[in-house]
């Protein structure tokens, strides 16, 4: 009906789908974690490599993602941008050396080529964890998720409240649309006819009936919720949950080895950097 | 009977903690194992709090003062938790959408188990069970979107006998199905009470749709009282419905319109058994006695639609080369199945969407050529559900809001929504904020807020879904007024035969993209294939009539000529 805004899940049978979820939501954090933290370069570079391969056998297809890869692009890119506004010298600070491309150093604004360095390795944080987020969402079923994050310590309401949002998705969708249309029908203008303030005023018309109606969803579906015994014990089993397989055994064992590469790398450069300039 | 109730109201009253006045007075009510049992009443009579007692919401979820005593299965619901009372009485919402939690079918069907920490093993096996019990099997995976009314019931009411327990409780069960999906629900229900050994709590105010499958017992609420609580046979013979304010079945007004006396009667509530003396020839001459007027002919076409085309999916179309005209001064009833599309097509009119292919003229006029807020000032659309429509907080805003939006002079402003609000018998409560307003006044908000704008056409979705017999016959009294007077052009979608029956001159049947039928409402429900195509449902009239030998469709005509006439 409407292009396709968010990333949805399919079963695209590969062995990314067979995996258990709280699998792969455990190696997307773990790897999330150590990419975060570490700038060496050799190292992010070869688990970028990695998610790009494994993003190939997931069998997502570019289209499907288009929207929000641009997205995505877009911010990092902004990102990129403020870093070096805000901190033009932090490469230097960092690496300790300065080799000037453009300008002089006694001006604010100057590159360097330690700025390009530390720029690129922000960069390439970005590249390899876009990856991992996107095969863990669009290979996960929805149903699953829940179980996962409950397995992964937190607390079976929470986690069922992100499969119920999930669940609902849809039916606020219509009900935005419905409503945007009726209140355009008594003569909001929203489309891009209106000045941008009419618009952000019909807006708010929307919201208004919309948060009423969702209101009175969550009541009754708390209703429904807990005349099903929901919340009754202090834990719940899940229909859906997949018991551990050989495959995420080694699926873990592989993230762990990368992990403890990317310690290990820690303490061979003596700090989170890798320094190609000394 | 000999065995002890299974539930038990002894004195038992009950206020909200919101309101100043109690909601149940005095209750005294058994009901035992094994029955079927149907409590009727307007709104607002309590019917609602009633079930809230038997679930535990009430005092759970809704906190008040209770006195006297409810025992369930030996449990008193003062003592009780939510939790310990779901496993007697297992509770079907009235709309099954909102009561599906799980995203998929076998998912919803096990959310108690999973509540019960139960292990995946006998999550399969019970959830294999049911889905067979209720023919769940293909549906499995399917997610609520996918589902139909009566499919998402069917999931509703797994999800609870899952729990084996052996009290069902129905709120409004009828109330989102089609005629034909509420027709095979009331059939579910009556199978299930006997395989299952269930006791049956059914609160319903569509009577006569209820009692298409027997019923043990019927009571009837009003002011918090149950006023009534006996057999349905008795009941109807008093002619208590009418007046409680409650529809009495159309057979049986048929009845009183022949002049029959309901004391000679047999059976009266099941119409397949009626035995009536001479009920045939008392039926032929009443009907002998009338003649049909003749309908009044709307000619001068309104809106034209040529060759619509509309599909979400290329393939895949939901209006297909459709053409129709309809005329000024009309009021026409749009029927069919759920998802056949006549909300897509009372969007193409409006333009909330586009059609891919044909035309719309309204009054000669090209509507592609129109925005949405254009076309708003010459057709109004009326939402089910008028919490979708609101944005205001006091009721003059929420109607002057159009006329503001298309910048009219302030004292112009006010005269036409004061105007518009006398019409709409709104005029005293002008300064009352639109949350103090009951389901029906918000309703009638909206459409005063739409008339406002003075449209030459109106389309209503469901004018009438959710409300008693007294503010149904208020709603369409309106109605019927501004289509008289002002000559509005009405049309409305609906699933219920009834209105469709007594309050409209022209009924489309939808199907299959395009019109099955286009003809008078007592032609479309007489039509055998028709009924069956579009899942709309027989009324009793025509069982009647053929019962006894005369033209249903003659005959269905001539009881709305004589109750448009008594109104």
């Amino acid at each position: 009906m409407q292009h396709q805004l968010l990333i949805g899940y399919a079963d695209r049978k590969t062995f990314l789908n067979r995996l258990s979820g709280s699998t792969k939501l455990l190696s997307f954090i773990g790897l999330s974690i150590i990419g975060m933290m570490t700038y060496d370069t050799r190292y992010l570079i070869g688990i970028m490599l990695f998610s790009l391969v494994i993003f190939h056998f997931s069998k997502i297809r570019y289209r499907e993602i288009s929207f929000v890869v641009s997205v995505i692009v877009g911010f990092s890119v902004l990102n990129l941008v403020m870093v070096y506004v805000f901190a033009p010298h932090y490469g230097v600070s960092i690496y300790g050396t300065e080799h000037l491309l453009l300008g002089s150093n006694q001006h604010y604004f100057n590159l360097t080529t330690e700025q390009l360095f530390y720029e690129f390795n922000l960069l390439l944080k970005y590249t390899f964890a876009v990856p991992l987020a996107l095969i863990f969402l669009m290979t996960t079923n929805p149903s699953e998720f829940a179980a996962s994050l409950n397995k992964i310590g937190l607390s079976y309401r929470v986690s069922y409240s992100v499969a119920i949002a999930l669940r609902y998705i849809p039916d606020v969708q219509s009900d935005y649309r419905t409503i945007s249309l009726a209140q355009q029908a008594r003569g909001f203008e929203i489309s891009k006819k209106a000045k941008f303030m009419t618009r952000v005023r019909g807006g708010i018309q929307i919201l208004l009936p919309l948060i009423f109606s969702s209101l009175d969803r969550i009541e009754i579906i708390s209703q429904a919720m807990e005349l099903r015994r929901f919340g009754k014990g202090k834990h719940r089993s899940w229909y859906m949950a997949q018991k551990f397989k050989a495959a995420d055994y080694l699926t873990l064992l592989v993230v762990a080895v990368l992990i403890v590469i990317g310690i290990a790398l820690f303490h061979v450069n003596g700090g989170r950097f890798w320094n190609p300039f000394k | 009977m000999m065995t002890a109730p299974i539930i038990s109201f002894k004195d038992f009253s009950f206020q909200y903690d919101s309101q100043t006045e109690p909601t149940l007075r005095h209750l005294n009510l058994d009901i035992y194992p094994g029955e079927k049992v149907l409590i009727a009443g307007p709104s607002g009579s309590g019917k609602s709090t009633l079930g809230r007692c038997l679930n535990g919401l009430i005092p759970q979820s809704y906190p008040g003062k209770m006195s006297g005593q409810v025992l369930i299965n030996g449990q008193a619901i003062k003592t009780s938790t939510i939790f310990d009372l779901s496993m007697q009485v297992g509770t079907v919402l009235q709309d099954p959408d909102s009561q599906f939690v799980g995203l998929t079918v076998v998912e919803d069907m096990a959310f108690s188990l999973e509540n019960d920490q139960q292990d995946q093993a006998t999550m399969r096996t019970d959830t294999a069970k049911w889905a067979q019990t209720l023919e769940l099997q293909d549906l499995l995976t399917h997610r609520p979107q996918e589902l139909s009314g009566g499919q998402k019931q069917r999931v509703a009411m797994a999800g609870v006998l899952i729990d084996n327990s052996k009290i069902l409780l129905f709120d409004e069960p009828l109330a989102s199905l089609d005629p034909a999906s509420g027709k095979a629900s009331m059939a579910l229900i009556d199978q299930l009470t006997h395989s299952e050994d269930l006791t049956v709590i059914i609160i319903e105010h569509r009577i006569e749709d209820v009692l298409q499958q027997p019923i043990d017992r019927l009571v009837v609420m009003q002011e918090g009282r149950i006023v009534a609580n006996d057999q349905p046979e008795p009941i109807l013979r008093q002619s208590l419905m009418a007046q409680l304010g409650l529809r009495e079945p159309l057979y049986l007004s048929a009845l009183l319109h022949a002049g029959i006396d309901l004391d000679n009667c047999d059976h009266l509530d099941q119409l397949s058994r009626l035995t009536v003396p001479n009920l045939t020839e008392k039926l032929q001459a009443w009907s002998a006695d009338i003649t049909l007027k003749a309908p009044i002919v709307h000619t001068e076409p309104l809106l034209t639609l040529t060759h619509l085309c509309f599909g979400y999916e290329p393939k895949h179309r939901i209006i297909d080369d459709l053409s129709l005209t309809l005329h000024r001064g009309e009021m026409i009833s749009l029927v069919g199945q759920n998802g056949t599309g006549k909300s897509t097509l009372s969007n193409l009119i409006t333009g909330f969407l586009t059609p891919q292919a044909g035309q719309l003229s309204f009054d000669g006029q090209n509507l592609a050529a129109l925005s949405v807020k254009e076309r708003a000032d010459h057709i109004g659309y009326i939402l089910q559900d008028p919490n979708q429509m609101l944005s205001k907080t006091l009721i003059f805003d929420e109607v002057a809001a159009g006329l503001v939006l298309r910048g009219l002079e302030p004292a112009t402003i006010e005269k036409r929504v004061l105007a518009t609000l006398k019409v709409c018998g709104l005029y005293e409560f002008r300064h009352w904020p639109i949350s103090a307003l009951s389901f029906g006044q918000k309703k009638r908000v909206t459409i005063a807020a739409i008339l406002v704008l003075e449209p030459a056409m109106l389309i209503l979705d469901e004018p009438t879904a959710g409300q008693d017999l007294q503010h149904y016959t208020e709603m369409m009294t309106f109605l019927t007024k501004i289509n008289r007077e002002q000559g509005m052009t009405i049309m409305l979608i609906t699933h219920d035969m009834h209105l469709m029956l007594e309050y409209t001159d022209r009924t489309i049947v939808l199907g299959n993209g395009n019109v099955l039928m286009d003809d008078a409402p007592a032609n479309v429900l007489t039509n055998d294939a028709i009924i069956e195509q579009a899942s709309l449902a027989k009324t009793s009239l025509y069982t009647l009539a053929e019962q006894n030998q005369l033209n249903p469709t003659e005959f269905v005509a001539k009881f709305v000529q004589a109750e448009r006439e008594a109104r």
